[in-house]
């Protein structure tokens, strides 16, 4: 037998943002707090990045949810005046997975530390762009462990010197866009948070597109990284766009992503959009809109119905 | 033997190099890492002996610990607040496999909301591992404490974990006179640890964790973690004899404070009971008959001493830096549960929640205590309630960082 379901209206979803409300301008995205960061800090650039980029996505403040674990990176979402939540060290993904599913409509973008992504919360890493749940996910790489002052991360160069590694790092590092492709993220770039432009292209991309994007961003520590600076990338860097780099060649992003060294490529890794992301594979989302805007619990007659079924 | 001003981080470091620790997994947490770090250079500059490997998360770094000390080496790590929830899973572990190694906890209130200041709720938590406890005040009290419980928890009739924690800030990063001891002595109070069982680098080879699915098997082997928890208790005061014959300090289970003729009694626990003894002095002064009992070891729990030092007297006042939400102070109950049947307990045991995120008390507070202690309350419901130490200016504060938080005011203008 069949129970009869709740009245739904069945709204058709839409990829990009319900426009209401005035056209917004960065300030309106500044949240109540300043950041407590070092001056200089990389997190700045991507902070301001962001901004733009949801401003330019004519998004709403009320659209986006801003989650996090702990770091310094971690500290984003009370900068931004939009939804946030500050959570565990390495737990920001599996958090925001929740949001995603459970209110679909959001743009729900996940920022924090290369140690908080990459290291304790490496499984969650994996497991949420094999799911490609439809995230964005920031990573202010700055290849050390900032907030609690300087000890070695997960993307921290071999033979590093640090605080915990005085003697240098003996371990290689995690390179996270081979990595992010091979496990299944849908787009795959990097960023600097010294080229501020591209970085907001980068970000509008991962926000738009329906799936698990990862951008690292090279965002350095100025505190505690003397080996990954500013000056250090800022010679380095190259862009994929300039060396004519295809993200939908899967072979030629995995090699792309392995260049470090004299030129260090930033940009678009890989993108592919034939997948569907793991909220367009559950009919019931599709169903009814966002489950966050549902009514709650049982109706009344399906209650009555279930009753009959089970006496 | 030399004299320095250390951190209780540096000493948590110097016991382990005193002890002679074989090998360190370490994870940063604030306001632990201090001690990780200190070890990393001492190994680098060649001081110590150790192996240090640097772990993705405090899960992996206790799981690491655990199989070290069941190859028999000797196994020093430290963490904090998150860092030890998030391991926790690990610790029922480590004491069940009967690991014995020693693990500082530097004190530091759990989320959310986030903070870095200390309570108890994170090293409370592991209050039914199977670990032991000792809490100290003092920064010498942290190396003597951890050399203690390296031989309390290797012995033969133990072989369980410790844990011994300090209090973030108010110890970590207080520097204190601290009598190192010569290496030598400590040599001849904790010799090598020689595993008296067989472990993973013994002559057989052997299994350890094996499932048992038998729930005669489980009881069995729980029960002889308590067990064990009780030959600790028995073996402590020796222990305690040995050290003090040889270092000069004696450790009580619990320290007795101004207690000989004390008609009152206030009990504290960790860094936070020296503030609390400045206040007994003053009230002492003022001709109040008033003592503090500071709890030391809390796991295997001090049921006899308890009763010995509180039987007998007019009213105990326990002071929980902790919550366990829904009931009240954890210390509370565990020193109310010791009490019970005895026909001279305390008429009043009144419970006092303070301390909380690192809450400073305030020396009227213990004014409050003592009135209440005289006077308390005479329904049964009302004297065991507990009693939360909060200011009106407190409450002004908090108000003041809502409106922040709503909008009419911006944090920076403070
Ligand atoms: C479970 C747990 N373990 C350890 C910590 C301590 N901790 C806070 S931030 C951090 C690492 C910070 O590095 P990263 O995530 O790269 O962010 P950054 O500060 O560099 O932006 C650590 C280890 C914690 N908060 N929780
Ligand atoms: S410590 Fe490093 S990562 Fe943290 S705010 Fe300062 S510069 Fe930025």
């Amino acid at each position: 037998m069949s129970l009869p379901m709740m009245k739904e209206e069945s709204k058709s979803r839409s990829v990009e943002a319900k426009r209401e409300g005035p056209k917004l301008t960065v300030k309106d995205f500044k949240g109540r707090v300043d950041p407590d960061w070092c001056p200089g800090c990389g997190d700045f650039g991507l902070l301001a990045a962001l901004k733009q980029a949801l401003v330019e996505l004519e998004l709403q403040p009320h659209e986006v949810l801003t989650v996090s674990g702990i770091g310094c990176s971690s500290n984003l979402p009370g900068y931004v005046n939009a939804y946030g939540m500050h959570t565990l060290h390495g737990r920001a993904v599996a958090v925001a997975t929740g949001a995603q599913l459970a209110n679909h409509k959001l743009k729900v973008i996940v920022t924090g530390g290369d140690g908080d992504g990459y290291g304790i919360g490496g499984n969650h890493f994996l497991h949420t762009m094999r799911r490609n749940v439809d995230l964005t996910y920031l990573v202010m790489d700055n290849q050390i462990y900032g907030l609690t002052t300087g000890q070695i991360s997960p993307t921290s160069i071999k033979g590093m010197k640090t605080k915990s590694t005085p003697f240098g790092s003996v371990e290689n590092p995690i390179n996270p866009i081979p990595l992010a492709i091979a496990a299944g993220a849908t787009y795959v770039a990097r960023g600097f948070t010294g080229q501020v432009k591209q970085l907001v292209e980068l970000i509008k991309g991962g926000i738009r597109h329906r799936g698990f994007s990862l951008i690292d961003v090279f965002s350095p520590c100025v505190t505690y990284n003397n080996d990954n600076s500013h000056e250090f990338f800022k010679a380095r860097v190259k862009k994929l766009e300039e060396m004519g780099h295809d993200p939908t060649n899967f072979h030629a992003a995995i090699d792309k992503a392995y260049l470090w060294g004299d030129a260090i490529p930033i940009g678009l890794f890989w993108k592919r959009t034939d997948l569907p992301s793991l909220d367009e594979l559950e009919p019931v989302l599709a169903e009814g809109g966002p489950l966050a805007h549902r009514p709650l619990g049982v109706s009344p007659e399906a209650a009555k119905a279930l009753i009959q079924v089970l006496m | 033997m030399a004299r320095a001003l250390l951190t209780g981080n540096s000493a948590a470091a110097w016991a382990a190099r005193l002890a002679e620790v074989d090998y360190v997994p370490a994870f940063p947490i604030t306001p632990q890492t201090e001690i990780v770090e200190t070890l990393a250079r001492w190994i680098h500059t060649g001081e110590i002996q150790a192996r240090m490997v640097t772990m993705d998360s405090e899960h992996s770094m206790l799981a690491a610990a655990g199989a070290a000390a069941a190859t028999g080496a000797r196994v020093f790590t430290a963490t904090s607040s998150q860092g030890l929830v998030y391991g926790f899973e690990m610790l029922y572990v480590l004491a069940g496999l009967r690991a014995p190694l020693v693990l500082v906890n530097v004190s530091r209130a759990l989320s959310h909301p986030i903070t870095l200041e200390p309570d108890h709720n994170d090293v409370l938590a592991a209050r039914d591992t199977g670990f032991l406890q000792f809490h100290a005040e003092s920064c010498q009290e942290v190396l003597d404490s951890i050399l203690m419980a390296y031989r309390l928890a290797e012995h033969e009739r133990v072989l369980l974990p410790a844990i011994v924690n300090l209090d973030g800030f108010y110890l970590s990063f207080t520097r204190e006179a601290v009598e190192i001891p010569e290496p030598a002595d400590v040599k001849s109070f904790l010799p090598g640890f020689e595993p008296a069982y067989p472990h993973l680098s013994g002559p057989a080879p052997l299994a350890l964790g094996a499932a048992v699915l038998d729930p005669a098997l489980y009881t069995f082997f729980k029960y002889q973690m308590h067990h064990a928890t009780e030959n600790a208790l028995a073996l402590y005061p020796e222990i305690a004899a040995e050290f003090a014959g040889r270092f000069g300090r004696r450790y009580g289970m619990i320290e007795e404070f101004m207690l000989d003729d004390a008609d009152y009694v206030i009990v504290m626990t960790n860094s936070f009971a020296s503030m609390g003894k400045a206040e007994v002095k003053r009230l002492r002064r003022e001709g109040k008959k008033i003592g503090l009992a500071r709890l030391r070891l809390i796991r295997p729990f001090p049921h006899r001493e308890i009763q010995r030092v509180l039987r007998g007297r007019k009213g105990a006042a326990v002071i929980d830096q902790n919550i366990s939400v829904g009931k009240g102070g954890i210390l509370f109950s565990e020193i109310a549960s010791a009490l019970y049947g005895l026909p001279d307990r305390p008429p009043a045991l009144l419970s006092f929640i303070g301390g909380l995120g690192g809450r400073r008390f305030r020396p009227e507070e213990f004014d409050g205590i003592l009135a209440r202690l005289e006077a308390p309350p005479e329904s049964p419901e009302e004297i065991a309630r507990p009693y939360l130490l909060f200011s009106d200016e407190e409450c002004r504060d908090v108000g003041r960082y809502f409106s922040v938080a709503s909008g009419e005011e911006k944090s920076h203008e403070a």
